[in-house]
């Protein structure tokens, strides 16, 4: 239970979020729909030994965070709680694919002092990983795992930005000029609009049951579970036709009438343009390990 | 249960999503012709519900465990099949942009595998043949007994099919994707004695909720049924485009077209822009590197230490073995790894490094104009 009411807050805070006025709120919604999509598809094309390559993609969150100020803290805090899922099926990976696939030999790194900063030795431990004459073997199980490990943080980070910067309802209705079918549109609204208002109602009859209880954590028994969500489920029976009268004396029929302005102009053509021209590039070119190349050459 | 992004490749998930997108326009189509704009709330609210009954979770005795309802199952028994689809494909679409549950691309995987199957598969076959058969007789305490018996058998059988079958497919997704190192039968023994537990849970609970609704109110589970069947008859008569053959073949026919088209992409152009699946080897991105770069891997190829590429695939270095002197090609290729990947090391960090600053940079900016 607790866990739903902080999920429900979770909603309000990010609806809060994304009434906030910067100028990435303010772009036209379709424009953010897309360039989320293409960046969440270009980072998963990636093959899945690829780490380094992903890493120029980090720029994406953390400028958008930045620039529609978003609280940082709180939308990593939300992503380590939903890191179990990818976790468990990723952590797989070291145990299965043994085989090594990357070397690197540490008289190498002792050549370009990151030694003196990193207690590679430690690492070595920490990972159980083999150390044969000063070579680090890394499986390919680690490396898909933790490339398995960036790709969630960079697509669940998309999608946080892409709804606390832009809204529910706006990401309906760009998705209404998406050509979506209308009737699912309709109903995305239905649901998110009576969402906070069902699952108070279900938090009230939880409370309203506890208060009546006399020990403080007495469970739910299934023969009283069973009443209270047909109870909950009569009840919105009754609210839906509620609804429907009151919206038939409003002149509903099948269409939500949506007032808002959305233009898609010179802004958001440079937006999606710029966005697609950086990812495009990160995903031709693997700009870290060149940079490393050039790097260790300087040296 | 839900997929997640990073497990899919954009192959699965672009085909999973054309799928997806075809059921939820021809459930779109089909409710609109019926008595829509009355139902519109309807779908709503109870979709709203499956949210609000996550809420109240009992007790399971053994195990000490907490359980609360499914969706798919108990939606299809309300509203029949094509607005309970649309409906839990609304449900799942709120969870994956508000509680990143699953994610934008592996959306279409979870609403087919939750959707889908209860909704097309378990409800019509399992459940609905099951209990038609008590359904029409007349009111009696015996009948009622019976049907509260058959209701039961029906959703925890239609329940457990349902859930299997997601299983199954969750599994096959992420094999097809071979993000997950995880072997087809390890994970399908993982995967399918869970979701058994699971579907058991949610068959009782399914079952003891619809029989609590049909005492109560007998009505709308009685216009459920009748009217999924009344409307279906009406219109296969009306228009026979819309019948479930035709949605099959196409959906059918639009999943081998992507499948096939995607795959093919990836394997014909392995660099480049590439949407591939099966890339582990780093060979051939190799020439574009030295193709634009060529002043750059000229200097590489002096320097012994520091030659030009990284991840080697598994294949290649079997197939090099196999073929030549493997002491040779062992030490060698060592080398090369070693150099390479300290150079994405070195600069992998780097780049993390430059993409911080970046951002903090931004930040303090933006927070000097906000102060002035």
């Amino acid at each position: 239970m607790g866990n739903l009411q902080n999920n429900l807050f979770d909603i309000f805070y990010m609806d809060t979020l994304a009434c906030s006025k910067t100028w990435i709120h303010s772009l036209d919604p379709r424009a953010k729909v897309l360039t989320t999509l293409l960046f969440v598809g270009i980072v998963v094309s990636f093959g899945k030994y690829e780490i380094s390559i992903l890493i120029p993609f980090m720029l994406y969150p953390v400028i958008m965070i930045t620039w529609a100020n978003l609280p940082i803290i709180y939308l990593i805090k939300k992503m380590v709680l939903l890191m179990p899922f990818a976790f468990f099926i990723g952590i797989f990976n070291p145990f299965i694919d043994r085989d090594i696939i990357l070397k690197i030999d540490l008289t190498f790194i002792s050549l370009l002092d990151i030694a003196r900063f990193v207690d590679l030795t430690k690492f070595i431990e920490i990972m159980g990983l083999q150390n044969s004459t000063g070579v680090i073997e890394i499986s390919g199980g680690w490396l898909s795992f933790f490339s398995i490990m960036i790709r969630f943080s960079l697509t669940v980070s998309a999608a946080l930005i892409l709804i606390s910067t832009t809204g529910f309802d706006s990401v309906c209705l760009a998705l209404q000029k998406f050509r979506v079918p209308s009737p699912f549109i309709v109903q995305l609204m239905f649901l998110y609009r009576y969402m906070f208002v069902l699952i108070d109602e279900a938090s009230r009859m939880v409370r309203a049951r506890s208060l009546r209880t006399f020990d403080a954590d007495s469970k739910m028994r299934f023969s009283l579970f069973v009443p209270m969500i047909g109870q909950l489920l009569l009840r919105t029976l009754d609210r839906a036709q509620r609804i429907h009268l009151a919206m038939c004396c409003r002149g509903f029929d099948g269409h939500i009438q949506m007032v808002r302005k959305m233009s898609f102009g010179m802004k958001e053509i440079l937006f999606i343009a710029g966005w697609s021209f950086v990812f495009v590039m990160f995903r031709l070119y693997n700009i870290p390990l060149n940079l490393g190349i050039l790097l260790s050459k300087l040296y | 249960m839900h997929m997640a992004d990073a497990l899919i490749s954009p192959a699965v998930g672009c085909t999973m999503w054309v799928v997806t997108a075809s059921l939820i326009g021809y459930c779109s189509k089909k409710v609109k012709s019926e008595m829509y704009d009355e139902k519109v709330p309807l779908m709503g609210v109870l979709g709203a519900f499956i949210f609000a009954a996550q809420m109240i979770n009992f007790t399971i005795p053994i195990t000490g465990s907490s359980g609360h309802l499914g969706g798919g199952m108990i939606l299809s028994i309300l509203l029949g099949p094509h607005i309970a689809f649309l409906t839990m494909a609304s449900v799942l679409t709120v969870q994956s942009l508000f509680f990143a549950d699953g994610g934008l691309l592996a959306l279409g995987c979870n609403i087919f595998n939750l959707g889908f199957f209860p909704c097309f598969i378990a409800y019509p076959l399992i459940y609905k043949n099951i209990v038609r058969k008590v359904h029409t007789q007349p009111y009696s305490h015996q009948n009622q007994q019976k049907k509260d018996k058959y209701i039961l058998i029906g959703a925890l059988i239609a329940s457990i099919v349902g859930l299997q079958m997601g299983a199954f497919a969750v599994v096959l997704e992420t094999l097809f994707s071979g993000i997950s190192e995880l072997p087809f039968g390890t994970f399908l023994l993982m995967m399918q004695p869970i979701h058994l537990a699971i579907g058991v849970v949610e068959g009782v609970t399914t079952a003891a909720v619809v029989i609590f609704i049909w005492k109560a109110r007998p009505e709308i589970l009685d216009s459920a049924l009748s009217t999924s069947s009344l409307s279906n008859s009406k219109l296969n008569s009306n228009s026979k485009s819309l019948s479930i053959r035709n949605v099959v073949i196409g959906v059918a026919l639009a999943t081998i077209l992507t499948g096939g088209v995607l795959s093919w992409f990836a394997s014909s152009n392995p660099d480049g822009l590439e949407w591939a699946m099966f890339k582990t080897s780093g060979v051939e991105e190799l020439k574009t590197q030295e193709g634009i770069h060529t002043s750059l891997s000229a200097i590489q190829e002096k320097i012994a230490f520091l030659p030009d590429y990284g991840f080697k695939s598994n294949e290649l270095s079997e197939s090099n073995k196999s073929s030549e002197n493997p002491n040779l090609v062992d030490s060698d290729s060592n080398i090369v790894n070693a150099g390479t990947s300290v150079s994405g090391l070195v600069g992998g960090t780097l780049t993390l490094l430059f993409t911080v600053v970046i951002g903090v940079a931004l930040k303090r900016r933006k927070s000097k104009i906000t102060i002035s």
